[in-house]
């Protein structure tokens, strides 16, 4: 595969957005380069433009793409029909939408392989269980009948490449093929297509914003920018000694499980010693805030009860972050909306500044809705995209009735200044600001009734790692300042790692392990914290091999087999 | 899948309940007199209170409401003075203008309205999706705007305008079809059909408006899905995209609307049927309003009733047959 210049140009409206601009690279058979950047930076534009996926979408495209000696860019739509599938197949980020609903999954896979061949019907469908087998799908010729929702993410993903494999293809195209999936099947897959790729020869083109991953997977790496190239070399060399300003920035704000931990501020407990609000009666720092004993919550699905949350215990001190990390599905969410009471517990006790308020009615729980408050991962969906930014700050300061209206006024902009928005800002609506700057929001919102405790859930997710560093700095800086105690929500080992003090590890609604930092990730007890930390991605490729031969004898994670 | 269906039946017996209970409420409250309407201008008070006592409007509303829902569970004897007549369950009890059996006169007037149904919702499947379709995959193009307006004209003319310019034009002006009366499909199918044809273009045009906008924008939404992306990314053509996959996904809120309609139609087609005449279960309602024929109300409005709760059985059946992510519960 050979790109030259690559230029791809959107038309928006009047204007015209340079997504890709002269980009030039090629891999050879069966090596694997790694397209990284952050979001908007071209790179899934790229993916397409290798499969001339833009024709007749209006996008210009200039420059060639050869892939496999066919001209993407003059090639006929039947030649091109031809490349795609059968010599470059592409593997897309979520796999439940990239699937057909109304297909089983062996008879998407089987239509595939008979444009591209002359095979029978039943041909195609002995073919399509090969590849579902090889992939990993147990009992795949049973499994090939099931309908795409009836797979966990983790097999949704096996079975787009059991499907990009199925002709046998030179090149294989993996646009962020684990993004959406948790840490341990992440692991699973970026092992696949390791061993897929020594089986078959194959090269690979990995587009992702991972820079672990990257390191993972490929040997050669391509840092992408504003639709630039910003450095390209073996993956060792960008990774380990990056010559650009940028790639170095990229990479010391990744979060990492290894090494020192880089705290956006040194917020601990130690550090912070007298908040601001300790005049006003509140506890002094390493005092238990909250408390929860053996707290439960089920739901009620059809006949069937769900423990999504089944006794967990916890404190949470004054000024201290506590960081609960998990896999989709462990309960963390639900055990953070407990904590502030958005969900009742159904059994256990919730102590709160020594009152009972797990089972306490709504007017009880008022004088405390103030003082817990909760930050959400979507900042575009927790927003209301009909009222300006600074309504949306002002709402927890009308409810609480003190403040006269210009006085309001003046505390938001107050706030937007205190998270690093401009204060002018107030009349804009949250379409108008990125997904940093709408987080930021979030954060204002919640200070803005003076909160003790703030449950933050996967407050960064969303977020480029750029930009995550800079919002979880912005809570470390904003805890020290104020004695908040935090509850920090995340899946992401690394991120967990960076900003809290104590850790929990769930599974199962359950907490599998909890203690300090140094105690969870430097000598963890707990075999599933064990494997968890494993599956993270090293950015080391010498350190990813070694760790991808551990995983290897290690007992796998029972994969959950249908998706709820 | 049984829980579900026997859930709705619980539910359907409940409506069907409530509407009975409505339309005696709604009758006792209007104005008018059924026994003297029934016996006839010159008859004499005598003979009014005679009438109502055959017809049993003497009793309180209670008893007679029960005696509707005895009829309809065990069947019913009706004293005439000098015979007594036995009508068997289900009944609806007897026509207070024609002594017409209700049951008898609506299994005699449904295949006039299940025909118009029928063939409308044929033409607005074919009409309405296929222009539906056609704009969406001939997006930004002449063809979409000409269907876009056509389709707008389509929504925005009433029923009846529709109907009398048809009329107007091919059986008046050009004289291509004679003006259509009903002949029953049993007795002569070739005659049938060419009377049926004007009802059937009527509704089935009035109503394809509605699928064309509905078949478009459900495709256009499929267009846009990532799955349709994998199958280009493949190679897959574009014939084969469209066909089996975007179609597959656009076609079953069709199915499901159409379900409804359907029923809707069994029982609303009123202006239609009185338009072309045909003696259906719409112009049998109408009638039987204008003359306080309760009996007659009461029965069309329950087979209306039970032609709309049945159609929303089988939408949501059609919907879980047609996507096996709906569970139904």
């Amino acid at each position: 595969m050979e790109v030259d210049g690559l230029t791809v140009d959107f038309a928006l409206g009047e204007e015209t957005v340079r997504a890709v601009d002269r980009l030039s690279f090629s891999l050879a058979a069966g090596r694997a380069i790694g397209l990284v950047g952050e979001s908007g930076s071209g790179k899934s534009t790229v993916a397409g433009a290798l499969l001339g996926l833009h024709r007749g979408t209006g996008a210009r495209v200039g420059g060639t793409v050869r892939v496999n000696g066919t001209d993407v860019g003059t090639a006929s739509d039947r030649e091109l029909r031809a490349l795609r599938g059968a010599v470059a197949a592409m593997v897309f980020q979520d796999p439940l939408s990239s699937l057909d609903p109304y297909y089983a999954v062996g008879d998407q896979i089987a239509e595939v392989y008979r444009v591209h061949t002359a095979a029978t019907r039943r041909a195609a469908r002995a073919r399509a269980v090969e590849v579902l087998d090889r992939v990993g799908i147990p009992d795949a010729a049973r499994r090939a009948d099931a309908r795409p929702h009836e797979f966990s993410g983790g097999m949704r993903q096996r079975a787009l490449i059991a499907m990009a494999l199925a002709c046998e293809p030179r090149l294989l195209i993996a646009d962020e093929p684990t993004t959406a999936l948790d840490v341990t099947v992440q692991a699973q897959i970026l092992d696949l297509l390791h061993d897929l790729r020594h089986e078959t020869g194959m090269g690979l083109l990995l587009v992702t914003h991972d820079v672990g991953v990257a390191a993972e997977s490929v040997d050669e790496v391509l840092v992408m920018r504003h639709g630039r190239e910003v450095e390209r070399g073996p993956v060792a060399e960008v990774l380990g000694a990056p010559r650009e300003t940028y790639t170095r920035a990229l990479l010391s704000a990744v979060p990492r499980v290894d090494g020192p931990v880089v705290r956006g501020s040194g917020g601990t407990a130690e550090t912070s010693e007298a908040p601001g609000r300790a005049s006003d009666g509140a506890p002094a720092v390493g005092d238990v805030l909250i408390e929860a004993v053996d707290l439960r919550r089920e739901f009620r699905r059809g006949r069937r009860t769900v423990s999504a949350v089944d006794g967990v215990s916890l404190t949470v001190g004054a000024g201290e972050t506590l960081g609960i990390v998990g896999e989709s599905g462990s309960g963390k969410t639900t055990l953070g909306r407990m904590l502030v009471r958005l969900l009742d517990p159904t059994e256990g006790r919730l102590r709160y500044r020594g009152t009972e308020i797990g089972a306490a009615p709504e007017k009880q729980l008022r004088p405390f809705r103030r003082e817990l408050q909760m930050i959400f991962q979507d900042p575009v969906s927790s927003l209301n995209p009909r009222r300006s930014v600074g309504e949306s700050v002002a709402d927890p300061l009308r409810a609480a009735g003190v403040l006269d209206e210009d006085r309001v006024v003046g505390r938001v902009r107050e706030l937007l200044e205190r998270v690093g928005l401009d204060p002018d800002r107030y009349d804009r609506y949250p379409h108008e600001f990125s997904g940093g700057q709408r987080q930021r929001v979030g954060i204002a919102r919640a200070l803005a009734a003076e909160p003790r405790l703030i449950v933050c859930d996967e407050p960064v997710s969303a977020l480029d790692v750029t930009t995550q560093a800079q919002v979880t700095a912005l809570l470390a800086e904003l805890q020290r300042e104020l004695g908040l105690a935090l509850v920090f929500i995340a899946h992401d080992l690394a991120v967990v790692r960076q900003v809290s003090d104590r850790v929990a590890v769930m599974r199962h609604g359950r907490i599998v392990e909890q203690g300090t930092v140094e105690e969870v990730y430097g000598a963890p007890s707990d075999p599933y914290t064990r494997q968890l930390l494993a599956a993270v991605p090293a950015l080391d490729p010498v350190l990813a091999a070694e760790r991808r031969a551990a995983r290897k004898t290690l007992p796998p994670v029972a994969e959950k087999v249908t998706a709820a | 899948m049984t829980r579900y269906l026997l859930k709705r039946l619980g539910g359907a017996v409940l409506v069907l309940l409530v509407l009975s209970v409505a339309i005696y409420a709604l009758f006792y409250l209007a104005p008018g007199d059924p026994a003297r309407l029934a016996c006839g201008d010159r008859c004499s008070t005598q003979q009014v209170e005679q009438v109502r006592r055959q017809l049993g409007l003497d009793e309180s509303v209670y008893a007679q409401y029960a005696h509707f829902l005895q009829g309809i569970v065990t069947g019913r004897d009706y004293s005439t003075g000098t015979a007594v007549l036995h009508c068997d369950a289900p009944c609806l009890g007897f026509s207070y203008q024609t002594d017409q059996q209700v049951t008898a006169l609506i299994l005699d007037r449904l295949p006039a309205t299940v025909s118009l149904a029928v063939g409308a919702m044929v033409i607005w499947l074919a009409v309405g999706v296929g222009t539906g379709l056609l704009s969406a995959l001939r997006r930004g193009g002449i063809t979409e705007r000409a269907l876009t307006l056509l389709t707008l004209a389509g929504t925005g003319t009433p029923v009846f305008i529709l109907g009398l310019l048809l009329l107007m034009v091919v059986c008046a002006y050009l004289q291509w079809l004679p003006f259509p009366t009903y002949v029953p499909l049993t007795e002569d199918p070739e005659q049938w059909a060419w009377n049926m044809l004007l009802p059937w273009l009527t509704l089935g045009f009035f109503e394809s408006a509605k699928y064309a906008r509905l078949t478009r924008s459900s495709t256009l939404e499929t267009l846009a899905e990532d799955h349709i992306r994998t199958f280009r990314a493949y190679g897959v053509g574009e014939r084969a995209v469209v066909g089996r996959h975007a179609l597959r996904g656009a076609v079953p809120p069709v199915i499901a609307l159409s379900a409804l309609d359907f029923g809707t139609v069994m029982g609303g087609a009123v202006i239609t049927e009185s338009l072309f005449n045909i003696p259906g279960i719409g112009k049998t309602l109408i009638d039987g309003v204008r003359e306080i024929d309760l009996p007659v109300v009461v029965g069309v409005v329950l087979v209306i009733g039970a032609a709309v709760v049945l159609a929303n059985v089988v939408a949501d059946l059609l919907y879980a047959a047609a996507d096996r992510r709906v569970v139904l519960h």
